[in-house]
């Protein structure tokens, strides 16, 4: 029975108006109950798809109750609606109000006063003019309000943070560039929010030791806690290690850390996973082994863009036989250092080694032969690695299922084609400004699963190896042809065709690409971005395909596509209600064309840089029509 | 041991204690005792009278010893005999009328004690009859026991009758300057007992004030340590004769209770000559210098020294105030480690909080440096719990908040900062006071000014008492090690007009201090 509504709920994804018309005439759906109705709409939202399920409440009135009775989150466009919203909506717990850059405290003041206590979470990082008297509404009315992000909130004090305190049951906070809270702030949070299991404090560069130390020994529940960018030191380090439970520790660019601080810490964390400590460039193997001792559990590491990894340094965390992701981004990498990682007890699952300086084929190899079970390997910028690395990576680590080679610029050819070989469960591949050639592509698309090609750059691409991806390659879901000449509207009317799940594609710069293209695109109905900048020969009646077909289209860039005009815009205005960020710098759009965009209500961002024929007048209307 | 033995060998401590101080105030006296032997012989040629007046004959082997001091006394006629007195005798004010029943009450206490000593010879005479191969060391000892007490005895005796004797206290000129430190007196009886040497030290004593380490050691080597441990042997004795139980006081140390009175007697040093009185020793031998030139040797200006090589027993103070956790009798007494901290103890506990921060007028304190310490920060709180308490310093605050549950930080207050100009003396008076151990040195060195009214007042009527002076010796405890005693003999030997600007500096603080104790 289920499986029959939901094939139902497909058929309206895929054909509104039929289902409009059935519903209308025979209403048969009028016999469902509400539990299987409740378990329909959990599994739409289960896609993510806003616009399905708008459907599904157009269906019929029922319909349309029963949906604003089980929808449980809500992420308004507009804060004005607000009240209205939630009057229709009675069960919701969880507001996004990201899209709504303006939420006063008029507005929150009315949300808390709707919701009361079955609001759990509110997301408040996008929006401004709201102050700390909004805030206490929310806080005192909705008494179990559990998430709060506060991000980006940079005109609140710590009278802000005092009437956070107040919501006793808060588990998960975000403070992110709240740069006006310090420790006092902090220090009351701690005492209240004595249930906190996340907590993120990035560039709230006011709070020092003191406010961390209070809430490492306040909050004993804290699971994820994101100290990035703060002046602390090892003096709250160590009442932090001594929480029973802490996960998740990001401590990306603490430059107050270093050796001798960390040396004196007696213990590491025992429950720790995920650490990183990026960008720390004074903590060295001696004070990272000091404060890792003991953190068995340690899944995964982050020391990119940090010290050097030399030999003593890998041998210093060779004991952590959990470990399964290490990031070494822009790390200077002695061959000898990546011999030792090679040897460690723990069996790797990522590896990233982009940016590295240091990285040879030598080290590179020694670390591929041991390291058979590496799925996921960023070697991005290691420009002295070649085919010998290729070889001896794609031989042992089969099961590879992203590679990240951009700009590995002395690799040959002939590698790309091991790769299609030898890697079958290829997901992800970026080979942006590489050597890679039809063959290489060819050989690539035998890995069936590839939602990721990236080939930017990649002068010696041409149609036919994209062809032969379009053939094979059915689970593309992203695809950068970003600069590539030698594409044509053959190559990308194949991938069009062969790739229905295409989300987003990028053929910026192809000049080669017409309005042909376009259309065939539009038959990817799932297309969220195109990026069609400095493509000269597309026009609007491209747009107007791609207007038609792909409705959920949400970014759009046709910079320097001068044969766009009023038209294309209409078009986008009559199709695409989704869109929310346009680039039309160089188009020959006017006044109209942009009054035509207003109409788009989601549009969020728009770049109008030399439009000729847009007058001031044109700007002001259209921004007043918005 | 229950309760009733403890207090009963405490007393016994407490004279043995005294005794046990002998030979430690008497180091000072060892030094060069050569240059005064003929003194030391007209000493003993003069006065054996008053002793022999005060005593029982029962000891005649200690006749010369105890004539000594008294001798010493009347030679030298200084105020020394009065200035102990006005320390250890109570109501040494009462010298000019004395009280009839003081010194009944003195009287009484010596019989005591004489039938306590009384006892343990018994005991010793009849431990010997039926031990008879003792070792002669253990005879010599048991000896040594009966000397010390008997010396405890005779000095006590000796004072009291001092007080019946105006014209003594006031023709009596002495040249030794430690006042309180009965010790000297006591100690100088010692000698007699083991050696004949013993007789001279007690000279030098009456001599010159301050020692010479180096004679010192060799005499300490000789008589001191023995002295020392005869003391201890002897107290250890006293428990098991005192009293039915043979234990020792739980913990390895003696009890020592100050009085009331003499606790929050602002002085414990005075000038024999001018009856000055002083905190500290140091300040009161500069004081000396002004009094003639003999009293501005290297020998006399040095500080008395203490040989702390010696195996002492710990000294542990209790608390007068019954009921206190301090106060032996508590169940679960915790002794106080200092005279000082008995002093900041009980000040802080049992006494009025009478100073009132003039800036705040809201905090109230009954240590005066414990309001000096506030008023360097009075105002400068701006860390504000939300219990109202508030912190100068942040991370104070967080220490408090973390102390406590439902504690939270509390917004600052827009209002600007209180305008806190503190004059400059006073900041410099501050900055001088590092820490509670100096600020008491600090203010135990002020009040000259009011010194004289003090000891009046610091009658005690408890005889047993008045050993507690002698204890007190700031340089003999070892917490006062640390503070920075140096720098403040220094300044006061470099500056010899220092003094009196002390004194003016402290009449606001120390003044008040000292009319306060005085209540």
């Amino acid at each position: 029975m289920t499986s029959d509504s939901l094939k139902n709920q497909r058929q309206k994804h895929n054909g509104n108006e039929e289902a409009l018309q059935n519903s209308s005439n025979s209403c048969p759906f009028e016999s469902l109950t509400q539990d299987i109705i409740f378990a329909i709409l959990d599994s739409l939202a289960l896609t993510h798809d806003s616009l399905s399920l708008k459907s599904f409440s157009l269906t019929s009135k029922s319909f349309y109750y029963l949906e604003s009775l089980h929808r449980k989150s809500l992420k308004p466009l507009r804060s004005q609606l607000l009240p209205r919203i939630l009057h229709r909506y009675s069960s919701i717990s969880r507001l996004d109000l990201t899209l709504c850059p303006r939420v006063d405290d008029h507005t929150l003041s009315s949300i808390s006063s709707l919701c009361k206590s079955r609001l759990r979470s509110i997301d408040l990082s996008r929006s401004r003019f709201f102050t700390s008297s909004g805030l206490s509404y929310s806080v005192t009315n909705c008494s179990f309000l559990v998430e709060i992000d506060l991000s980006n909130a940079t005109t609140l004090t710590d009278s802000a943070a005092a009437v956070i305190a107040e919501a006793k049951n808060l588990e998960r906070l975000w403070l992110v560039r709240c740069k006006l809270i310090s420790d006092i702030g902090i220090g009351c949070v701690a005492v209240g929010c004595r249930k906190l299991r996340l907590l993120s404090l990035k560039w709230c560069c006011r709070v020092s030791d003191l406010g961390v130390g209070l809430i490492a020994m306040k909050c004993e529940d804290l699971r994820s806690l994101d100290l990035s960018y703060l002046p602390i030191t090892e003096k709250c380090l160590s009442s932090i290690l001594r929480l029973q439970s802490l996960e998740d520790l990001v401590l990306v660019a603490c430059v107050g850390l270093d050796d001798d601080g960390l040396r004196t810490l007696k213990h590491g964390c025992r429950s720790l996973e995920r650490l990183d400590v990026s960008n720390c460039q004074s903590i060295g193997h001696l004070g990272l082994s000091s404060f890792t001792e003991g953190s068995t559990c340690l899944r995964l590491l982050v020391l990119s863009y940090g010290c050097s990894v030399t030999a003593v340094a890998a041998k210093c965390l060779q004991n952590f036989s959990l470990l399964q992701s290490i990031k070494l981004d822009g790390c200077l990498v002695t061959c000898c250092g990546m011999k030792a990682i090679g040897n460690w007890c723990a069996s790797l699952v990522e590896l990233s080694l982009s940016k590295c300086s240091g990285v040879t084929d030598v080290g590179l190899c020694s670390i591929v032969e041991t390291q058979k079970e590496l799925k996921k390997l960023d070697i991005t910028c290691c420009r002295w690695i070649s085919y010998i690395s290729i070889d001896s990576n794609t031989r042992s680590c089969t099961s590879l299922t992203s590679l990240r080679m951009e700009s590995c610029t002395q690799v040959s050819k002939e590698a790309f084609v091991l790769i299609g070989k030898c890697c079958p469960f290829l997901e992800e591949l970026d080979v942006t400004d590489n050597e890679i050639d039809d063959e290489g592509l060819k050989s690539i698309s035998s890995c069936s699963k590839l939602c990721s090609l990236k080939v930017g750059i990649c002068l010696n691409v041409t149609d036919q190896g994209l062809i032969s991806i379009g053939m094979s390659c059915s689970e593309l879901a992203e695809l950068d042809l970003y600069r590539c000449l030698g594409i044509t509207d053959v190559g990308v009317a194949s991938v069009a065709q062969g790739c229905p799940k295409l989300r987003v594609i990028n053929v910026e710069y192809c000049n080669k690409v017409i309005d042909t293209s376009l259309r065939m695109l539009s038959n990817c109905l799932g297309l969220k971005a195109l990026e069609a900048r400095g493509c000269p020969c597309i026009s609007s009646v491209g747009l107007l395909a791609i207007a038609e077909g792909c409705r959920l289209l949400t970014m759009l860039d046709i910079k320097n596509c001068y044969n766009i005009n009023d038209s294309g815009m209409v078009s986008l205005a009559c199709y695409s209600q989704n869109l929310k960020q346009i680039n039309l710098s160089y188009c020959s759009v006017t006044d109209v064309g942009l009054l035509a965009l207003a109409s788009i209500r989601q549009l969020q961002n728009m770049t109008v840089l030399h439009l000729t024929g847009l007058t001031p007048n044109g700007l002001a209307s259209a921004l007043l029509a918005s | 041991m229950d309760l009733k033995n403890r207090t009963v060998a405490e007393t016994w401590a407490k004279p043995s204690s005294s005794a046990k101080d002998l030979p430690k105030q008497l180091t000072p006296d060892h030094r060069s005792f050569t240059s005064f032997n003929n003194q030391q012989q007209k000493w003993e040629d003069t006065s054996l009278l008053d002793f022999n007046n005060g005593i029982q004959p029962p000891f005649p082997e200690f006749n010369q010893t105890s004539k000594a001091p008294q001798n010493h006394n009347s030679q030298i006629k200084g105020p020394d005999q009065e200035d102990m007195q006005s320390n250890e005798t109570p109501d040494s004010n009462r010298f000019q009328d004395w009280d009839p029943r003081v010194m009944l009450n003195n009287l009484s206490f010596l019989e005591d004690k004489i039938h306590q000593l009384q006892d343990l010879v018994h005991l010793i005479v009849g431990r010997r009859g039926r031990v008879l191969g003792q070792p002669d060391e253990l005879a010599t000892q048991q000896q040594q026991l009966i000397t010390t007490d008997l010396t405890s005895i005779i000095v006590q005796l000796i004072s009291t009758a001092g007080s019946l004797l105006p014209s003594v206290k006031h023709t009596l000129s002495t040249a030794n300057p430690a006042i309180g430190q009965l010790g000297q007196l006591g100690g100088v009886l010692f000698p007699p007992a083991n050696n004949l040497n013993g007789g001279v030290p007690q000279q030098n004593s009456g001599g010159s004030k301050v020692s010479d380490q180096s004679n010192q050691i060799e005499l300490t080597e000789n008589c001191g340590t023995e002295q020392n441990y005869a003391a201890e042997e002897h107290e250890a004795k006293d428990d098991d004769d005192a009293d039915e139980g043979e234990n020792l006081a739980p913990g390895s140390y003696e009890i020592l209770q100050l009085e009331k009175e003499e606790i929050l007697a602002p002085h414990t040093h005075f000038c024999m000559i001018c009856g000055k009185g002083f905190k500290r020793d140091a300040n009161l031998r500069m004081h000396m210098r002004g009094h003639g030139d003999e009293y501005k040797t290297p020998a006399a200006l040095a500080k008395p020294n203490k040989d702390s090589s010696e195996p002492m027993l710990l000294k542990r103070y209790s608390c007068p105030y019954a009921g206190c956790k301090r106060n032996k009798d508590h169940k679960k007494f915790q002794p106080l480690k200092t005279i000082l901290c008995v002093k900041n103890h009980y000040k802080r506990t049992h006494c009025d909080k009478s100073y009132t921060c003039s800036r705040c007028n809201t905090k109230k304190f009954s240590v005066i440096a414990d309001l000096k310490t506030h008023e360097k920060h009075c105002g400068k709180d701006k860390w504000l719990c939300s219990c109202g308490t508030t912190f100068s310093r942040k991370d104070k605050l967080f220490g408090h908040i973390a102390l406590f549950q439902g504690h939270t930080p509390a917004l600052p207050l827009d209002e600007t900062k209180p305008s806190s100009v503190p004059s400059d003396r006073a900041e410099n008076n501050e900055s001088k006071l590092g820490n509670i151990g100096f600020n008491f040195s600090a203010s135990a060195s002020s009040g000259n000014a009011v010194q004289n009214m003090v000891d009046v007042k610091g009658a005690v009527d408890d005889p047993t008492a008045y050993f507690s002076p002698l204890n007190f010796d700031p340089c003999n405890l070892p917490g006062f090690h640390e503070f920075p005693r140096p720098s403040l003999e220094e300044s006061d030997g470099s500056f010899s007009f220092l003094i009196p600007d002390a004194c003016n500096y402290n009449q606001k603080t120390g003044g008040e201090s000292g009319s306060n104790d005085l209540e």
